[in-house]
């Protein structure tokens, strides 16, 4: 099947909109346990893992669609997608990054992820996810000399079937939610880390998803885990070409960490949000958890989210051992139509838990930017402390911010902090900073980046960068 | 450096400048006085380029290493980097933003617009402290976010602050001394002072003759209804504040 579409022409400032055109491997619209078994067969699944998806679509269907999200979209016929699209390959799994089939390897030059031992960026290791399949991960031989599995979700159920089944849904079970109940029967692919005990990994994992199929849905799954002593610093990083339709993506994120272990985990969402009359755009229903299982052992998200046409996602961290730590970091910037619904749970039952957030939300245009968290301690939290910041900037007089923060506490020996605010930047502001010399553009990215400064300094450096560029590129003339 | 001739300029549509002429040289001080209203803080908007005052008639002319600028034609930006400064006389707060990131900011975009060398933040740290000397701040400003928190006379000495750092040519200070006690206004009228040079020209706008006592003017200007009506040298400045505007009106 060719996908003959192109809407490339279309002006716009996302880049990242371009189709590629290869011959996919596509199933037929619709989603019975036929598909779902099929899929299973298209990975060459071992039965466990078969009958774990079939107990996930057993029990989707008796499962109802969230509506308490702050944000309103049209319904979603789940029949009418296909659950699997993979790029027809000229053999079954490439043996090295050389033998991925050249217009694939274009499509991941061109959104700036080189895969190629030549031009391959120092320093992090990247599995690309193309569609529905992985299509190759870089830097595997130096990963391997530590002891550390990076590879795509396929291959770890593979070849590493006992940690899939001690750690697969150990953190998000298959009856979750509506959304993970529907990934785990259908999930493609995503990619899978282990970082065994003592190891730093000494290079950062990264992992890239792109949707090109059109009428297809995107449902990776992505678990880590690291062990005793361990740490790892992990980026995600996602783009869709631009259609008019609306696409689904609902994938699922496990974290495990052990004693001491420590998992960054750095997000920089920039799907395609739709066009200005909230045309098109991806739906982003994500599901992250984090279980800090070991004593004294730390996850923290961080998140930018500046696309997708609806944003339903709370990076979570259950924090079970005892002297653990959670931290949230997010930034959700919203223009045009989009609807983001974001923020974080922080579930303290281990003494001495600690947990942090801070969240910006910057919105613009016709937007609608509501944080949604929940801070829950417990009776086993002896001494759990939590702070949290929630932030909000309005830009122009159309747009809305919400925040819903939750607080249960059931040990009183917790101390919570929460702070909250709401800006405007006013033309006042830009001229005062023109007067001395900044343009517009230069006068808002400054404004910004002290807005978010606390989010971006917790971001790998050449990810801050890309995210304050590309806050600037949205935010560009809707100032003034 | 300055040349302003039959300026009429306006806010939504109401004019408020009704035929200003101004001319300023390199190395004068200039006091623009007026009652309530005559349109001093909107010749000093117009001037930096205020983008909801409009110019209706008339030229400005700014003159710089003896290229001819029309500044009507251009953004506050760029006339900012061509060497033109507005302390302001309400200063805008700026959260988030640091005020030593602001300052560099600003003056390395002046600096690259000039031609001059720019700073990193351990030289322009140093510039920045020994400016701070000068106008007797406290260090605690220098991290703290743009006049957030700021009372109405530290604002104030921050709209000089920037001044001695981005040393402009031409600076208009807009009710300076408004909000400041005497022993600030001293420290503020000594700073101006010794940014005075041959080179730039000052422009103070102000209510009283009470400024005019430490930043002595070489040429004092009284505005009536968006017009000059009478000029003079600093001898004008005490008619006014002995007999007030009634006189000249």
């Amino acid at each position: 099947m060719k996908n003959t579409a192109n809407h490339n022409d279309i002006k716009t400032d996302y880049k990242y909109g371009f189709i590629t055109d290869i011959d996919t491997d596509v199933i037929p619209k619709g989603l019975n346990e036929d598909v779902v078994g099929m899929i299973s067969e298209k990975k060459h699944e071992p039965a466990f893992m078969r009958e774990w998806r079939l107990k996930a679509y057993r029990h989707w269907l008796t499962m109802k669609e969230p509506h308490w999200g702050n944000f309103y979209y049209a319904p979603i016929d789940y029949q009418a997608i296909s659950y699997y699209s993979a790029p027809k390959r000229k053999m079954d799994s490439p043996k090295n990054i050389d033998e991925i089939d050249k217009e694939l390897l274009e499509t991941f030059d061109r959104l700036g992820i080189p895969l190629t031992e030549q031009k391959r960026l120092t320093g992090v290791a990247v599995d690309a996810v193309f569609d529905s399949v992985s299509v190759g991960t870089t830097h595997k031989e130096i990963l391997a000399k530590e002891g550390i599995i990076f590879c795509s979700m396929s291959e770890a159920i593979q070849n590493h079937p006992d940690l899939i089944k001690k750690y697969l849904g150990s953190v998000v079970s298959y009856t979750d939610n509506f959304f993970a109940s529907l990934n785990s029967a259908v999930f493609s692919d995503g990619s899978f880390c282990f970082i065994p005990k003592g190891v730093k990994c000494p290079i950062e994992l990264s992992t890239y998803f792109r949707i090109n199929a059109s009428e297809t849905g995107q449902f990776e799954r992505t678990l880590i885990v690291a062990e005793e002593d361990s740490f790892v610093n992990y980026l995600e990083g996602c783009t869709a070409p631009i259609r008019d339709s609306n696409q689904l993506h609902a994938a699922v994120v496990e974290l495990v960490a052990l004693d001491n272990a420590e998992i960054k985990y750095s997000t920089v969402q920039n799907w395609y949000a739709g066009d200005k009359d909230g045309k098109g755009g991806i739906y982003n229903f994500v599901t992250k958890r984090g279980k800090c299982s070991g004593n004294n052992s730390k996850i923290s998200w961080t998140q930018v989210e500046a696309g997708a046409a609806i944003t339903w996602k709370y990076p979570s961290v259950i924090l079970q051992g005892d002297n653990s730590t959670g931290r949230f970091y997010s930034v959700a910037l919203t223009n045009n139509r989009m609807q983001a619904d974001t923020g974080t749970k922080m579930i303290h039952i281990g003494k001495n838990t600690k947990s942090t957030i801070i969240s910006k939300g910057i919105s613009t245009d016709y937007s609608n930017n509501s944080y949604r968290g929940m801070v829950m301690i417990l009776p086993s939290a002896n001494g759990a402390r939590n702070f949290s910041q929630c932030d909000s900037m309005l830009v122009g007089n159309n747009c809305s911010a919400n925040t819903f923060p939750n607080i249960d506490v059931r040990n009183n020996t917790a101390i919570l902090e929460h702070e909250a605010s709401t800006s405007k930047i006013s033309a006042d502001q830009i001229f005062y900073l023109k007067s001395r010399g900044l343009d517009s553009e230069g006068s808002v990215s400054l404004i910004i980046n002290g807005f978010c400064k606390e989010v971006f300094k917790e971001l790998p450096l050449e990810f801050s960068v890309e995210a304050v560029r590309l806050l600037e590129l949205k935010l560009e003339g809707s100032v003034g | 450096m300055l040349e302003i001739k039959n300026l009429y300029a306006g806010i939504n549509g109401v004019s408020i400048l009704k035929g200003v002429d101004l001319t300023v040289n390199p190395g004068e001080v200039h006091a623009i006085m007026g009652p309530n209203g005559s349109g001093k803080s909107t010749l000093a908007k117009v001037i930096a380029g205020h983008p909801d005052y409009k110019v209706e008639q008339g030229t400005m002319e700014y003159e710089v290493n003896l290229k001819k600028l029309d500044l009507a034609a251009m953004e506050p930006e760029i006339r900012a980097r061509e060497g033109i400064f507005l302390a302001f006389q309400y200063p805008v707060e700026i959260p988030g933003v640091n005020n030593s990131v602001f300052l560099r900011a600003a003056f390395n975009e002046i600096c690259r617009h000039q031609g001059a060398e720019e700073m990193d933040p351990i030289e322009f740290d140093q510039y920045l402290r020994q400016k701070m000397k000068l106008l007797e701040m406290d260090e605690k400003f220098i991290d703290r976010p743009v006049n957030v928190d700021f009372s109405g006379g530290e604002k104030k000495r921050n709209e000089i602050l920037q001044m001695a750092i981005l040393a402009p040519r031409l600076a208009l200070l807009d009710e300076t001394d408004s909000g400041l006690d005497v022993d600030s206004m001293k420290i503020v009228a000594n700073g101006v002072n010794k940014l005075k040079s041959k080179n730039n020209a000052i422009v103070l706008i102000t209510h009283y003759q009470r400024l005019l006592n430490y930043i002595v003017p070489d040429f004092v200007h009284v505005l009536s209804d968006g017009k000059i009506i009478k000029s003079g040298g600093k001898e004008l400045a005490i008619k006014v504040e002995t007999q007030g505007y009634d006189w000249l009106i």
